[in-house]
């Protein structure tokens, strides 16, 4: 079989595919926001963003946009039959009152005990939060997408984070170019793998000890 | 009731001091108050503390950024000081880095929160935004009903910039989809708050009270943006791929 790590595209399908019916989703700026372009068929899901947004639309067409109408990563998007919009400390009361039932979010690091780092990188004085940390504290489900390893090869699933923290022991998902992971009490479990990569390969480029679920299946796509 | 209307963004910026803290509001362009804005880098101004979700400074030659690099600011309150994309290190980035301004980076949920508190003249507040992270040091923790919080207060400001849709002369204010977002929070967290309007100011009466965002008492100063040039607009022709 050809080992070939997975699109970006092909990941957030695989978090999207478990969103459920009726369910409200934050997506975070960059990779998470691609979540949104796949077909829910049957279920409705109300994508919910930072600035108030409440059950919006796909992208705008070039030349359709509204310049007022953005998501949180400041695209033009579009209302559809029954969005609602609210001011920035009622979106917030969604995100930290805990009405959100799952944000998909980047980051630089996931640690085995949940915790995850995404505000900060090493020997830079600025970050940016924005509502990471926020959404991280108050919704149901915090699911991360990100690259397995940074661009020179070294892991990001680790025993415990290196960078600042954006929040602690929230993260029960990750999806990354080598598979799927669920983050558990006795540590990340490796549920479906890219396709061509055995298990160790991917425990190779893992800081972090996988315990292999008893269902390891192929990637779903 | 009284009428706030003036005429031109100079005589609205004319008289902040310098030392004061603004808060800008938007998210993007939608809110942004870019004429107002401009018309401070016009005047000139000193030492300000700027309160803003981002500092910006790609949308046009009024973004918030552009009164940093004109040297206007002393500190900034934001919630992302650097851009969410490491790869892109903004000008912004640049004069932190060379310790031009302090910055105080704040959660945005927490930022709204103390303006609101602010607004609402609540001393304080328990989140449990921030645990477990850089932003709790030092903080007052707390335990209720067994989550922990950290204690945050609140966040004023002299004066607030923001751009809504339509108004009436005494400043009841509709905004126009997510041009919302800070500007109803940062209106009421305020002493003097500017707007700059995009459609049109009525007589009072003309808006529906059923559908005022932002109550007119909030309101001190109100200006019509004119047509472009003279007037600066955002237009989805902005759009980039990010």
């Amino acid at each position: 079989m050809e080992k070939k790590p997975l699109d970006r595209q092909t990941i957030c399908n695989r978090l999207a595919m478990e969103f459920e019916n009726d369910w409200v989703v934050n997506l975070g700026i960059g990779m998470p926001t691609l979540c949104a372009n796949v077909p829910f068929g049957d279920r409705d899901i109300i994508l919910q963003s930072e600035n108030g947004l409440v059950g919006y639309g796909p992208l705008a067409k070039e030349g359709e946009e509204n310049k007022n109408l953005v998501d949180a990563g400041i695209q033009y998007v579009t209302t559809r039959p029954g969005t609602a919009i609210v001011h920035h400390v009622d979106s917030f009361t969604i995100i930290r009152g805990g009405y959100v039932d799952v944000t998909v979010l980047g980051a630089y690091e996931v640690a085995e005990n949940g915790d995850f780092a995404s505000w900060k990188t090493a020997g830079r004085k600025g970050g940016g939060i924005g509502g990471a940390m926020d959404l991280a504290v108050g919704a149901k489900r915090v699911w991360i997408t990100m690259a397995h390893t940074t661009r020179d090869g070294k892991p990001r699933l680790l025993k415990r984070c290196n960078l600042p923290l954006t929040a602690v022991g929230v993260v029960s998902m990750v999806a990354t170019d080598y598979g799927l992971f669920e983050i558990t009490p006795e540590g990340i479990v490796l549920k479906e793998f890219a396709p061509g990569f055995t298990p160790e390969e991917i425990q190779e480029v893992t800081e972090a000890r996988l315990i292999i679920s008893p269902g390891l299946r192929k990637f779903q796509t | 009731m009284r009428n706030k209307v003036l005429e031109t963004f100079d005589e609205a910026v004319a008289d902040i001091p310098d030392g004061s803290s603004l808060m800008l509001g938007g998210f993007g362009p939608p809110g942004m108050p870019q004429n107002l804005t401009g018309a401070l880098l016009r005047r000139g101004v000193k030492d300000l503390t700027v309160i803003v979700n981002r500092l910006d400074s790609s949308w046009s030659a009024a973004d918030p950024g552009k009164l940093l690099e004109r040297g206007f600011v002393r500190k900034v309150c934001c919630a992302f000081s650097a851009s969410p994309h490491p790869s892109q290190v903004t000008e912004f980035e640049r004069l932190h880095e060379a310790g031009l301004f302090e910055a105080e980076l704040i959660p945005q949920g927490t930022m709204v929160e103390r303006m609101r508190a602010a607004a609402a003249g609540i001393g304080g507040f328990y989140t449990p935004t921030g645990v477990g992270t850089e932003i709790a040091e030092g903080k007052e923790h707390k335990v209720i009903n067994g989550r922990t919080y950290i204690l945050e207060y609140p966040l004023p400001a002299d004066y607030a910039f923001i751009r809504a849709t339509r108004a009436d002369t005494f400043g009841n204010l509709q905004y126009h989809m997510t041009q919302r977002n800070f500007n109803p929070v940062m209106a009421m967290a305020s002493k003097n708050t500017f707007v700059e309007i995009e459609e049109s100011i009525e007589e009072p009466g003309c808006l529906d009270p059923d559908h005022i965002h932002t109550p007119g008492i909030f309101i001190d100063r109100i200006v019509k943006i004119p047509p472009p040039p003279e007037g600066l607009w955002t237009f989805p022709s902005e759009r980039r791929d990010r």
